[in-house]
């Protein structure tokens, strides 16, 4: 039987995962946008164990509009990224350093 | 059923108006998107209107207790709508003089003074993420919107990662005070850590995130790394429309989740907030000195400003609490005439985004230069300006609350603040110009910017009615 601090452990490294892979990647912007969705479904992870061991189904509500709005900001995510390469030619992180100071 | 609608009425509004003019924009073929804007301004009125004209005179819970109507809700939705309405008008200007109308910019602009009303009337923690998404998802698009400008699309890339980022966090902590409480509603939440006395470090670890969400929407120190790129990078009008309206919405998100959802937390998240407040203040005076470009300088200006706004949280009294609803307030409408004097200078082609653009500013226009002395000195805390008044009430309130050091901290601060703020007037007084080029824009945009800076004036001289409109509005 798994228990709840399993699951927010599992839960936890993934967040962890996701934080440091948008910190520590200087490639490419779409593992960084991939990192913001691995964290959104951690996230959804706790929210569904929480709800299966309180009993209370407010937490699956939450995953539905955490699962809906992360489509959204995915779309708008590449939106932007689109933009971004026919302006810069690139997508590497790195290029990103047009404003300083 | 019935009476929870007519309590979301004026959000119903703004929905329904901004998916008609959606499809109005859709239709039209006229380049200057006229009817658009006009309705856009209309459905603003509309909305102020509804809010005005119901104004809550007790609190009440729609909808199972996700959605709160009360005194404070409604005053700061009210100062959102006209707010925006003035934003709007002089983006207008911006858009119209360089050929660039673009009707989705207003249909993006309701959509997040929607999720703005929606966040202020946030009672649980799923509306105040849904409305928290709704505000920033349109923002994202609206600082990309000039779809031809590499910095404006790189300034949206950090803005998206680093906003979802934020969102992430802030989630991680919703869900982790979700486990423990068993409940998303903000009361509830409140009932629960009062009787609940054993797992107090748990709450902390979920409040923690969820403080980091609300400071990266805030742009505190040390999570500001997005301000600056994004106030430069983006369009002047859509730079206009975040440093204002959005942050009144993330000053009544930080109420909301902290006064009324962990108030029993209070003396943890007050040390929190004492790092913030000093690092940003510390960061945003310091290293706005070094900057020339004025919508950079605005930006670390920014950063500074929301140090002083956590000040009046810091207090944690009521009337810390109203110093900090003034402070947000006279700092959107400070912010508001300091973008738009940028907005009024340029012209297509020329941005006026330089310090250098505003060298001898008096001679070349002698009443704009006034108007911008108004609101530098009042964004500098000079007195009788209306910045002096908002830093006044709070640091009294932090002094009443014992934080003295903290207090002087804040006002060393505040003075190394000055030396920017001053430079600009020095430039515009004191400089010769590089170029007799006069102030050419339109007598509509003049009037409205005079009426800002005279507001400014004018508050400054009567602070008294703001503050006790504040005071009242969070007692009831």
């Amino acid at each position: 039987m798994i228990t709840l601090p399993e699951v927010l452990l599992l839960a936890a490294m993934l967040f962890c995962i996701s934080v440091v892979g948008i910190f520590l990647n200087r490639k490419n912007v779409i593992i960084l946008l991939m990192c913001i969705e691995l964290m959104l479904l951690s996230v959804n992870m706790n929210f569904i164990a929480f709800s299966h061991f309180l009993g209370d189904i407010h937490g699956q509500v939450f995953v539905f509009f955490i699962l809906t709005v992360a489509a959204a900001e995915s779309a708008i995510g590449l939106a932007i990224l689109v933009v971004m390469f026919r302006n810069k030619d690139t997508i590497n992180v790195d290029d990103l350093n047009s404003m300083k100071g | 059923m019935n009476a929870d609608l007519i309590i979301v009425l004026p959000e119903i509004t703004l929905l329904a108006l901004a998916c008609l003019i959606l499809i109005i924009d859709a239709f039209s073929k006229d380049p200057a998107h006229l009817l658009t804007y006009w309705t856009t301004q209309a459905s603003l009125l509309i909305v102020l209107a509804l809010i005005l004209f119901d104004f809550p005179t007790n609190t009440a819970i729609a909808f199972h207790g996700s959605f709160v109507s009360d005194a404070m809700s409604a005053t700061l939705k009210a100062f959102m709508c006209g707010i925006s309405c003035v934003v709007f008008f002089y983006s207008y200007e911006y858009v119209k003089e360089r050929n660039c109308v673009q009707g989705e910019y207003f249909v993006l602009g309701l959509f997040a003074v929607l999720g703005m009303m929606i966040m202020t009337s946030a009672y649980s923690l799923l509306s105040v993420y849904l409305g928290l998404e709704l505000l920033s998802l349109s923002l994202y698009a609206m600082v990309a919107m000039q779809r031809d400008s590499s910095s404006a699309s790189e300034a949206a890339m950090k803005y998206f990662v680093l906003g979802a980022l934020a969102s992430g966090m802030l989630l991680y902590g919703i869900s982790m005070i979700y486990g423990l409480t068993g409940s998303l509603q903000l009361m509830t939440i409140a009932e629960t850590i009062n009787v609940d006395a054993t797992n107090r470090m748990y709450f902390v670890y979920g409040m923690i995130f969820m403080i980091i969400g609300i400071a990266f929407k805030l742009g505190a120190a040390p999570f500001h790394m997005w301000v600056p790129d994004v106030y430069q990078g983006a369009p002047t009008s859509v730079t206009l429309f975040i440093s204002t309206a959005p942050k009144i919405a993330a000053f009544a998100m930080a109420m909301r989740v902290l006064v009324d959802g962990l108030m029993p937390l209070i003396s943890d998240w007050q040390s929190i907030l004492i790092i913030l407040a000093v690092l940003s203040m510390a960061t945003g005076n310091i290293i706005a000195i070094a900057q020339t470009n004025i919508k950079r300088m605005l930006a670390y200006s920014t950063i500074a400003h929301v140090g002083f706004l956590f000040l009046g949280l810091i207090a944690g009294t009521l009337s810390g609490f109203s110093g900090s609803m003034f402070y947000i307030i006279s700092y959107a409408l400070m912010s508001m005439g300091a973008f738009g004097m940028i907005i009024l200078l340029g012209r297509n082609g020329f941005e006026a985004d330089l310090l250098e653009d505003f060298k001898g500013l008096a001679e070349r226009n002698p009443w704009f230069a006034f108007v911008m002395l108004c609101i530098m000195f009042s964004m500098a805390g000079v007195p009788p300006f209306l910045g002096f008044w908002s830093k006044w009430f709070v640091l009294k309130e932090l002094v009443a609350s014992g934080f003295v050091e903290l207090a002087g901290i804040a006002v060393v601060f505040s003075i190394i603040g000055v030396y920017y703020y001053l430079r600009i007037i020095k430039l515009m007084y004191f400089d010769t110009p590089n170029a007799m080029t006069s102030v050419k824009s339109s007598k509509q945009m003049r009037f409205v910017l005079s009426m800002n800076g005279l507001l400014i004036l004018a508050l400054g001289l009567a602070p008294n009615i703001l503050m006790a409109l504040c005071l009242t509005v969070l007692s009831g």
